[in-house]
């Protein structure tokens, strides 16, 4: 079943282009970018249990052998990881039957979010540094233009300031990609691995180390380099926000986590202190951020960076469980944030603003929905049985165990403001009075709802916040998977096998 | 001609950030340039300059004869090359498009969406 690896690649491509061909007949586009979402789902679930049942799955592409060919490598992190994508990939795409605008359609769409979608499978699954570096091209490309789909000023301004940072990013990464070939003389991650292993620690790895730190940090906003993300992912269509809230940033963390498990293991010393330092500081910086805003898409974008901290904190301990907690969180994280994220597109769509100030008297309109936000905004801040509290409770276990009580006062004082800016929300927005008529600006009027579209759009947030609770509930066999994926990134021996196809 | 590459790469780094860090768009995107060909000059010296002397395995031999360039690095920068292209194609349309909307091409300015 080698093949199913290549699936989660194919899929999104071949989706991406039916749909460019579709795009004068608007129905036939959503159906091509419905069943292409439900594809790949279908194939990532397929490429998970591929994996769980023969161990790390690869594909030398065109025959070549490792490491000379393109290598295509999965194993349980990069699987779970491809089957959140293609969740969140239906996820949003029936989201957006409902609320993309006519206009944005016509102008590729639903050929973006695939091709988006094949960015970060292909991240997900690629064995090469360099292929890496263009799967993230493709990935910031499409998100580049849905960004600036629109074209308001809203749009714009946020736009320039996300394509700028991110192509610094991806300057920073080329060269520090260039300089690993130098002093490797190789770009397969598994032979670099063994490369890392067999030679001396040196000063320049630690150089290269700090490189790919500072790109891959810019990409998955971690302390300081997060501006980006504020400034922009508010400004873009919901759905659009959605998916990057939960898959972008993400991605980057996953790269942070397969290097500094698999190349920079020398001097642990140095790099995961550093990053162990980094994630505190992330933490504090996105939910202070968060607490000073007013806007509900804003709130929620800080906390992003602040949950990004929790991601690498796990990898900064470096330990099994702490891996596992890391791997469990981001888990966690995806399924919950893109939920929040839909569900502000729902409040959008109600009161025409997501202005907290302008907001109110949801909860008396719409208790479904407030019922809605809560779970997974709870879950967010961690509160028993939901899957955050797992998540924390894992980190928090593994950083006592390696005596780091700094970050775990960290931690827990980061889950109570987070809690604190959740229920500022649901106060806002959901529990006030509505702002009487009349007093101050008019809200812009909101569009009506059809009772179909009304379940196109609340039944993917149902289906994650059922999610949430599931985890919550059962998190037993979710955290013994993140502990087998954790036993594979720090046991790369099996990983170096299987691509090259000896031991090491 | 190592060293000279080394201060030719140093010089476009350093004014590609010197333009990165100027208020204006125009700036930044020739800033955007200027470290995206740094970054390609980077990756050609990590391959050895060598001259006149192509990286042909002889009959009956594994390897080609040293000194020889490594010919992949020069197959990544055009693969670099095109991509760069490719975005900084599309940044140039974008701030044309920003500068219809916002009406100035100072970021300053751009700060609408910052409450």
């Amino acid at each position: 079943m080698q093949q199913a690896v290549l699936l989660p690649i194919l899929i999104p491509l071949a989706t991406a282009i039916a749909a460019i061909f579709a795009r004068k007949q608007r129905r036939l586009q959503r159906l091509i970018s419905l069943c292409g979402a439900a594809a790949l789902l279908g194939a990532a679930l397929l490429l998970l249990a591929t994996v769980r049942r023969d161990g790390i799955t690869t594909l030398q592409v065109g025959g070549w052998p490792a490491p000379f060919g393109i290598t295509l490598v999965a194993d349980l992190f990069s699987a779970m990881m491809v089957a959140l994508a293609g969740l969140m990939g239906l996820s949003v795409v029936v989201f957006s039957l409902e609320s993309a605008d006519v206009a944005h359609e016509e102008v590729g769409y639903h050929p973006l979010l695939h091709i988006l979608l094949l960015g970060v499978c292909g991240s997900f699954i690629t064995g090469d540094l360099f292929n890496l570096y263009v799967w993230f091209e493709v990935m910031l490309i499409a998100s580049f233009v849905l960004l600036a789909l629109g074209g308001s000023r809203g749009e714009m301004e946020g736009a320039i300031k996300y394509v700028v940072l991110n192509l610094i990013a991806s300057s920073f990464l080329l060269a520090a990609i260039g300089i690993l070939y130098g002093v490797a003389g190789t770009l397969n991650m598994a032979d670099l691995a063994r490369y890392s292993r067999e030679t001396p620690h040196s000063g320049l790895l630690t150089v290269l180390a700090t490189l790919f730190l500072v790109a891959f940090g810019i990409k998955s906003a971690i302390f300081p380099l997060f501006f980006w993300l504020p400034a922009s992912y508010h400004t873009a269509p919901v759905a659009i926000s959605a998916l990057f809230a939960g898959l972008l940033t993400k991605v980057g963390v996953y790269v942070l986590i397969r290097i500094f498990t698999l190349l920079f293991i020398q001097d642990l010393d140095y790099s995961h202190n550093l990053i162990l330092t980094i994630s505190g500081l992330t933490m504090i910086t996105g939910v202070l951020g968060a607490v000073a805003q007013n806007e509900f898409r804003r709130i929620l974008s800080f906390h992003i960076i602040s949950q990004v901290g929790y991601m690498i904190l796990g990898l900064g301990l470096y330990t099994p469980l702490a891996l596992a907690g890391s791997i469990f969180y981001i888990i966690h994280h995806i399924i919950v944030k893109t939920n929040l994220f839909l569900i502000s597109g729902v409040v959008l769509r109600l009161r025409g603003t997501l202005d907290l100030g302008r907001l109110g008297g949801l909860y008396r309109e719409a208790p479904g929905l407030a019922l809605l936000f809560l779970i997974p905004a709870l879950s967010l801040a961690g509160l028993p049985p939901l899957s955050g509290f797992w998540a924390k409770l894992i980190l928090v276990r593994a950083a006592l165990e390696q005596q780091s009580y700094l970050v775990v006062v960290v931690a827990l004082a980061v889950s109570i403001l987070t809690l604190f800016s959740m229920t500022k929300i649901w106060g806002e927005a959901f529990w006030k009075e509505s702002p009487a008529a009349g007093e101050g600006t008019p809200a812009p009027a909101a569009r009506a709802l059809s009772s179909g579209g009304r379940l196109l759009l609340l039944a993917p947030a149902v289906l994650l916040a059922l999610l949430t609770v599931a985890i919550g509930l059962g998190a037993g066999p979710l955290f013994e998977l993140s502990q087998e994926a954790a036993g594979q990134l720090l046991n790369p021996d099996g990983y170096i096998e299987a691509v090259l196809g000896q031991a090491p | 001609m190592e060293t000279l590459m080394a201060f030719v790469i140093g010089g476009l780094y350093a004014a590609g950030l010197y333009m990165m860090v100027r208020r204006s768009i125009v700036k930044m995107i020739f800033g955007l340039a200027l470290l995206g060909n740094a970054a390609n000059l980077l990756i050609f010296t990590m391959g050895r300059l060598v001259r006149g002397r192509p990286p042909l395995v002889p009959l009956g031999a594994s390897e080609a004869p040293p000194p020889v360039a490594d010919p992949l690095t020069q197959a990544l920068i055009l693969t670099a090359i095109v991509i760069g292209f490719g975005v900084q194609a599309f940044a140039m349309v974008l701030i044309k498009r920003v500068y219809d909307e916002v009406g100035t091409d100072d970021v300053d300015q751009m700060n609408t969406t910052d409450t």
